[in-house]
């Protein structure tokens, strides 16, 4: 049985690296639903044969994937995402309402503790969960229906709910984020919601502190601390300690605080990445040199990580799902780019090295620890 | 039995290869073959069109017998040759990009 199954999602299907827990030699399978995006995959903390794939395409829609056999096999389930009641509008890029519309799943977080239930978030953005397998999907309404559904607006990439995290103490606690409305909480298993934005800054919006409008681009927790959660903006890097309540600055001395992931040690809850891009323009490293930069201190002071990365020449981006960390004892750190490469390091983003160099575009990465 | 030629994408998705032959009760119309399709192969349902409302998914083009018969009302008979299966009836993915 391998210790670490990697799970690549691609703007032209998936893969599934797979290796023993020196994580040197790699088993790669795929590409699974060859010529089709798939945004995510996940594997079920309750059983980690369960794995759910988001399976897209501008031509034929959504389709839902699991397998049950760790990635050989693969069932599709259900693919019918009906918003709850009369959609209503959001926003459009120009200021004129919008009819909310299904297009696409973007990240799928399944139940810490129960293999059937998982949950989706979707653009045009909203909460889905399916209780029964993925047969069905059920919109938490609340979350639009919260009062500021209006206002929200897509980011360049489309409106999408992106970032699912869900509180280990108390299940019924989640945090959600949004490009371009921002993050949300709900204490009630999803039935109401508030914005969690305060502390944010903004330069791009007409009110750079308002209460929604963020292009929040990910953010991190590390179970042992559910209180804190760590932020990329679309600029800045931020913390929270209280939840979310209140955010503050962490950028420190980054080369460049845009970027998409960021993620957090599974041993050392203050141990945060990020992978700095140029700009909103430019999206690609600074200097042709493809960095991952470390903190320690949970932000404020980074370490730039280099070695086995390309430090000339490259002009890749890492988008926001794109980076994941292993559980074994010394914390393996992997990310994908649009280049079709997945980086993987085992020992805690010291030394990278090439797992795979040549898959289509990455568009996410995540990381099963089986032993 | 009706012939109906799908694009690679679905072929793969409803584990199928080459064409299908489907029993499609009369009158033969765009609807009744869909449902017919989507009853032999329910992965394709929300593939080809909208679960709610049943129109065609944009990118995708009704053919058959050189004619596109993608703007045909759905409740209207396919052409004789599609109905006595002489010609197929095919689902063909939009070009697009550059």
């Amino acid at each position: 049985m391998p210790a670490v199954r990697v799970l690549v999602g691609t703007k032209k299907g998936a893969f599934v690296l797979e290796s023993d827990a020196g994580r040197k030699k790699w088993e790669v399978s795929g590409p699974h639903f060859p010529g089709w995006e798939v945004y995510h995959l996940k594997g079920s903390p309750a059983d980690p044969g369960r794995i759910w794939a988001s399976q897209s395409s501008g031509w034929f829609g959504q389709v839902m994937q699991r397998s049950d056999d760790g990635g050989r096999t693969w069932e599709a389930v259900g693919n019918e995402f009906a918003y709850e009641g009369t959609p209503g509008t959001h926003m459009w890029y120009d200021g004129t309402p919008h009819p909310w519309e299904f297009k696409r799943v973007w990240h799928l977080e399944p139940s810490p503790t129960d293999r059937d239930t998982v949950y989706a978030g979707v653009e045009d953005a909203a909460l889905f969960r399916s209780t029964d397998g993925g047969k069905s999907w059920q919109e938490l309404a609340g979350l639009r229906g919260h009062g500021s559904g209006p206002q929200w607006q897509p980011g360049a990439g489309g409106m999408c709910l992106h970032t699912i995290l869900i509180d280990p103490r108390d299940p019924k606690r989640m945090f959600i984020a949004i490009s371009a409305a921002g993050a949300f909480r709900t204490d009630d298993g999803g039935a109401t919601w508030k914005p969690i934005n305060r502390g944010l800054r903004s330069q791009y919006i007409p009110d750079p502190e308002a209460e929604v409008g963020h292009c929040v681009h990910r953010i991190a927790m590390h179970p042992s601390r559910p209180d804190t959660l760590f932020m990329q903006k679309h600029w800045d890097v931020m913390r929270s300690d209280d939840g979310g309540d209140l955010w503050r600055e962490v950028s420190g001395n980054l080369p460049t605080d845009f970027g998409f992931p960021i993620e957090v040690h599974a041993h050392e809850p203050e141990t945060i990445y990020v992978v700095p891009i140029t700009s909103d323009e430019h999206h690609f490293p600074p200097d042709g040199k493809l960095r991952v930069y470390r903190s320690r201190t949970g932000g404020e002071e980074w370490e730039a990580l280099t070695q086995g990365l390309p430090q000339k020449d490259c002009y890749v981006n890492v988008l926001r799902d794109a980076m994941a960390v292993d559980g074994l004892d010394e914390c393996g750190v992997y990310f994908g780019t649009t280049g079709g490469q997945v980086y993987g390091s085992a020992d805690s983003g010291d030394t990278w090295a090439p797992i795979v160099r040549d898959l289509p575009a990455v568009l996410s990465v995540e990381v099963q620890t089986l032993r | 039995m009706i012939r109906v030629v799908l694009p690679g994408h679905l072929c793969q998705l409803a584990r199928v290869e080459g064409e299908l032959a489907l029993e499609v009760p009369a009158p033969a119309t765009q609807r009744a073959l869909l449902d017919a399709l989507e009853a032999a192969y329910p992965v394709l349902r929300g593939t080809i069109r909208d679960h709610a409302t049943k129109r065609r998914r944009a990118f995708l083009r009704f053919y058959a017998c050189e004619r596109d018969l993608s703007l045909e009302e759905s409740d209207a008979p396919l052409p004789a040759e599609v109905a006595s299966g002489a010609e197929p009836f095919l689902v063909v993915g939009g070009l697009a990009g550059g």
